[in-house]
């Protein structure tokens, strides 16, 4: 008896992410949404630059692989061009919420009707571990060796609840996966933001606060702890807009 | 003869795009091609299809690279440094080998420059444009007809060797009204299997991509597309002669700076002097054989352009030294008046510089 399975939705390809990374659960839980909805030949995923550049080899429906940032734009495109796909975004916190920040703002403020998965790990992976959007006040990394400084060089992003402020988007939710409870919770969220797409409500933003053992210089146990310790504290999990809530 | 209409330049892009089955564009403001976008805005929700502006001409690029990736005709246009911004776009466009029509109604420049007619894109537009080995088809109007013309060539050629058209067209064209014939033969989009359409979970996944991390793999792509460029420049060139017969100074132009330069040579040949004109059509690829063939007989070139001289350079490494090219231009947003045109040639029949 077949009692764990790979989903349909994910590929044979042996993922590049380092051990302990959470990318893997976060493209399981996508892959697993896309069996249940029956919707992986219909579904066009758009790979960002970051370490999940190569999310285009591990999904088994159609993707494209979009320059730094643009995600949205082209998701924007790829709808526009037939609103029977189901477009999702899989973008970093650099790509999303720094480089990509005006695409994101705009295609929430339209309502374009896309899932966005948005990892938020609070480094610049792929590159080595540089200061991103979303690091902590004080936390160290390879441009920010003192600490990252709010008063040099700001405070972080707090994505879901800017976007809240938007009269555009359709769902903003913020989970995490550090443990089997936060996962199940993501898997719910990750549904509901790809339901909302079938259901032709709009766009769905889920932000998937996410461990870097690599580049924030911890075990994997350590930094799944520091989630729950650092991560968030400053960035709350929950529901920052649902326009269909009590409907 | 069919029926006319009388247009601006710029709106007749927009209805020749239709015509070509471009239901898709997207655009940010700019002058001064802003005519293209409100015609789209005007007519695209009423036959079914999509005008969207977007938040910046880096977001119009790509929003161009999405659609383009699902096998659809599609478009943008802008002017000088919306260009720049979409830059990123083109190279992505050409890396993925995704076919789009961009539009360029050059400005002067550099910088935010003016808002008058310009050429001062021909390097940007000819040479690559952005970053890596690439180049696109690039298509210089000189009327409001081939405004309408080379906009449903474009999109044909884009379909055929899946890259970006680009037409060149300057402020002139873009404003200038003109009667034109919207009767045109259409060619149908070739199959494009190789598009994001969805599996359908009956075959393997399509993936649009421009990232070869194995140098040997990234290597072999450009040689590949060098390969179709080799042919392009064999097979595509197009350009006009005008009183090249017995001409022994050739006037090179495109665009404006063409039309400006036929008043000149009309008055020139009325003075006894054997003038003529090779106008590029294509100014990638370039009409290398015809300017070099030019060089045999002619005993001087004048390079007439609205910039301070940059397709000048083409046209010496056509002639290759064998006769004088010199430049007759105007810059930042002016535009050479006949007069001084007739100047240039008269300077170049004299064997002066």
């Amino acid at each position: 008896m077949v009692v764990f399975d790979k989903p349909h939705a994910l590929s044979d390809a042996p993922l590049h992410y380092c051990p302990g990374c959470t990318h893997g659960i976060v493209h399981r839980l996508v892959a697993e949404v896309m069996d249940e909805l029956g919707i992986e030949g219909r579904t066009i995923g758009i790979a960002p630059v970051g370490c999940s550049v190569m999310a285009y080899d591990y999904f088994n429906c159609d993707m494209i692989e979009a320059a730094h940032g643009r995600a949205p734009a082209v998701a924007t495109g790829v709808k526009r061009s037939d609103p029977n796909n189901i477009v999702f975004t899989y973008q970093g916190d650099g790509d999303l919420a720094s480089i990509g920040m005006a695409e994101t703002v705009h295609s929430a403020a339209r309502n374009e009707n896309i899932t966005v998965i948005f990892i938020n790990n609070a480094i610049y992976g792929m590159t080595g571990g540089q200061m991103a959007p979303t690091s902590l006040p004080g936390q160290v990394t390879q441009t920010s060796p003192y600490g990252r400084d709010v008063s040099h060089c700001g405070f972080p992003i707090k994505v879901c609840e800017m976007l809240s402020q938007l009269d555009g988007p359709e769902y903003l939710e913020r989970v995490a996966v550090n443990n089997v409870k936060n996962v199940k919770n993501a898997k719910k969220a990750i549904k509901k933001a790809f339901e909302n797409q079938v259901n032709g409500k709009g766009f769905s933003l889920v932000e998937v606060i996410s461990s870097c053992p690599t580049n924030w210089g911890m075990t994997p146990a350590k930094a799944l702890a520091w989630i729950d310790e650092k991560m968030i504290p400053y960035y709350p999990l929950g529901v920052y807009k649902d326009r269909s809530a009590g409907k | 003869m069919s029926d006319k209409v009388l247009m601006k330049g710029n709106e007749a892009i927009a209805e020749a795009a239709i015509i070509a089955g471009c239901r898709h564009y997207f655009g940010y403001p700019i002058t001064p091609q802003t005519e293209i976008a409100a015609y789209m805005a005007k007519r695209m929700p009423k036959i079914g299809g999509t005008f969207l502006q977007a938040e910046s001409e880096i977001a119009a690029i790509n929003m161009v690279y999405g659609v383009s990736a699902t096998g659809k005709r599609v478009m943008t246009s802008s002017s000088s440094p919306g260009i720049s911004l979409k830059g990123e776009g083109l190279s992505y466009l050409a890396g993925a080998d995704l076919p789009a029509l961009v539009v360029n109604v050059q400005r002067g420049g550099p910088g935010l420059g003016g808002i008058q007619p310009s050429q001062s894109d021909y390097f940007q537009a000819t040479k690559g444009g952005a970053h890596g080995d690439f180049h696109m088809l690039v298509l210089a109007p000189a009327s409001v007809q081939e405004m309408a013309e080379l906009t449903v060539k474009g999109f044909a050629l884009a379909d055929k060797y899946r890259m970006t058209s680009m037409i060149l067209a300057d402020g002139t064209m873009g404003q200038m009204m003109e009667p034109v014939s919207l009767s045109f033969d259409i060619e149908e989009a070739p199959a494009k299997p190789w598009a994001v359409t969805g599996t359908k979970l009956e075959r393997p996944h399509n993936i649009v991509n421009s990232l070869f991390l194995k140098p040997e793999e990234l290597e072999r792509t450009n040689f590949e597309r060098y390969e179709r460029y080799k042919y392009i420049e064999e097979n595509e060139v197009m350009y006009e002669e005008y009183m090249m017969e017995d001409a022994e100074i050739c006037v090179a132009a495109f665009g404006i700076a063409a039309r400006v330069s036929k008043n000149a040579i009309n008055e020139a040949r009325a003075k006894g002097i054997k003038v003529g004109m090779i106008r590029p059509i294509t100014l990638w690829p370039f009409p290398t054989k015809q300017f070099a063939a030019a060089a045999e007989k002619v005993k001087a070139f004048v390079s007439v352009e609205l910039s301070m001289g940059q397709m000048i350079e083409d046209v010496r490494l056509a002639v290759n030294g064998k006769a004088p090219v010199t430049l007759c231009n105007r810059a930042g947003g002016m535009i050479p008046a006949p007069e001084q045109v007739l100047a240039a040639i008269e300077a170049a029949n004299k064997g002066g510089n």
